[in-house]
């Protein structure tokens, strides 16, 4: 029986946006040993939606982001409370299989990091890993993963080339293509153009808007136009604790909260 | 309001606002002045209006210049998103608004030798005092972000609307009883209707400062959540 069999597959809806949801985070506290790090956060990651989570260094936001496929788990001293449910389980469920969460919940990080291997070799890594054997099988999903992060037609040529020779906005794509060709349900991105020029960031951001339609995502950004453009929903997280979670057209227009308008203006706080 | 970070921000948004009053204050003075030349028949006031509507036009030029640089360069967001398209907004009424001063002094001037009742007149008058009250007040409201006068303008639209039509009623009769004076009556119903404009854009304005200050699209509503 395949694990997803065991998670199960209903996933309840979010109060805050009334759609279907992926993850739901509810009453989630961490601790690194005496430091609180998030405060009694509740929010519903919709399905099929960008959901973007902002604010200033420290504020907990890629803590969070690192919640969602227990990658907190490799830190010492960390404490969790509360729950977040994805496909009927808590993923801090003992049924729950962390390698098999991660593969359903594929996570990018700020820089890219392509394994020093041919381009080929680092998309087909992950079911190599699986245990694929078949060659037309990974020859297609190979292709299929670069031709959905837009990067098929700038590399088909050299797919046997060392993914080291790729520039920083090609590798982070073939990064995300690694990430897909496992075909997670969820995509979390940890400022995932923070460190490439304009135009490749523009390109990773058309890839986010094209990948929702499949995926559902998370994305943590410095970058509030960023966080503007690609997301549907915006969390704005101040010191640990979420101040305003909602549709992201109106954090930007007409926040509720005067501290998430500070923030996205550009004030003293 | 906290200041921005960047204090060059708040200075590139302080200025388009007060550069905003200072066309709003013109504006006023223009629509004073070209009532004025028409009740008194006052030729040289009258041109003296439509010489000075070409510095609003640079006025807008330079605003709208401001405004546009701003977006490019700071690409602002809610609250001060806000601001900058409500500015860009009360330029466009306020340039109208001058092109309405500027028919009225035209009209002053065909009127110079009118035979008009004075009855009349103080018909234009009570439109006149009506909407300069609804201008002031409009801008003061922006200028201090009081929702509470933008509503009252609101209401008083509903005022110079009545008001201008009880006076085309008293024109038209007029006309009926002394048909070669209706050219006359028709160049002042013209320049009525140019004061009842100017209430509507006075009304457009305080409809921004709600914009500004709640977030709230209350055009062709006029109606306030909370």
């Amino acid at each position: 029986m395949s694990q997803s069999d065991t998670l199960g597959s209903a996933a309840p809806n979010a109060p805050e946006t009334g759609l279907e949801t992926s993850l739901e985070v509810n009453n989630l506290s961490l601790h690194y040993g005496d430091k609180q790090a998030l405060i009694d956060i509740n929010l519903g990651i919709a399905t099929k939606k960008v959901t973007a989570f902002i604010g200033p260094s420290g504020c907990g936001k890629s803590t969070l982001l690192r919640c969602f496929n227990r990658m907190n788990d490799l830190i010492d001293d960390v404490t969790i409370t509360g729950s977040i449910n994805f496909q009927g389980y808590d993923i801090h469920d003992t049924r729950v299989d962390v390698a098999d969460l991660r593969r359903k919940i594929g996570m990018v990080f700020q820089r890219p990091n392509p394994f020093p291997k041919s381009i080929y070799e680092n998309v087909a890594y992950g079911l190599r890993i699986q245990g694929e054997k078949s060659k037309a099988i990974i020859d297609e999903r190979v292709e299929w993963a670069l031709k959905s992060a837009a990067l098929w037609d700038e590399v088909k040529d050299r797919l046997k080339d060392t993914a080291l020779g790729l520039s920083g906005g090609q590798q982070q794509r073939l990064v995300i293509a690694r990430a897909i060709a496992i075909k997670p349900t969820v995509l979390l991105l940890d400022e995932p153009a923070s460190a490439l020029d304009p135009i490749s960031t523009l390109k990773i951001e058309e890839l986010i808007h094209q990948l929702k339609d499949d995926y559902t995502i998370a994305i943590v950004t410095h970058n509030m136009q960023q966080a503007a453009r690609v997301s549907d929903y915006t969390a704005f997280l101040y010191i640990g604790e979420m101040v305003e979670f909602g549709e992201t057209d109106t954090i930007f227009r007409n926040p509720k909260s005067k501290q998430t308008e500070d923030y996205i203006t550009g004030r003293y706080g | 309001m906290h200041k921005h970070i960047s204090e060059q921000y708040d200075n590139d948004l302080q200025a388009i606002r007060d550069l905003l009053m200072e066309m709003g204050g013109l504006v006023e003075t223009q629509v004073n002045d070209a009532c004025t030349a028409l009740v008194n028949h006052d030729v040289e006031l009258a041109e003296q209006v439509r010489e000075v509507e070409s510095r609003l036009n640079q006025f807008e030029v330079e605003l709208d210049d401001q405004c546009v640089s701003i977006i490019a360069k700071r690409q602002p967001t809610a609250g001060d998103l806000r601001t900058v398209v409500s500015v860009m907004k009360v330029i466009t009424d306020l340039e109208r608004i001058g092109d309405e001063a500027d028919r009225i002094a035209k009209m002053a001037i065909d009127l110079l030798d009118a035979d008009i009742l004075s009855d009349h007149y103080s018909g234009f008058k009570g439109i006149h005092s009506g909407v300069i009250k609804m201008l002031k007040r409009a801008l003061d409201a922006f200028a201090r972000l009081d929702v509470e006068s933008a509503l009252r303008v609101i209401e008083d639209d509903h005022d110079i609307d009545t008001a201008y039509k009880k006076l085309v009623r008293n024109c038209i009769q007029q006309m009926e009883t002394n048909p070669e004076n209706v050219e006359d009556y028709i160049s002042l119903i013209w320049a009525s209707r140019a004061l009842e404009r100017i209430g509507d854009h006075a009304k457009n304005i305080s409809e921004y400062v709600i914009y500004q200050v709640k977030g709230q699209d209350v055009r062709h509503t006029s109606s306030l959540e909370n």
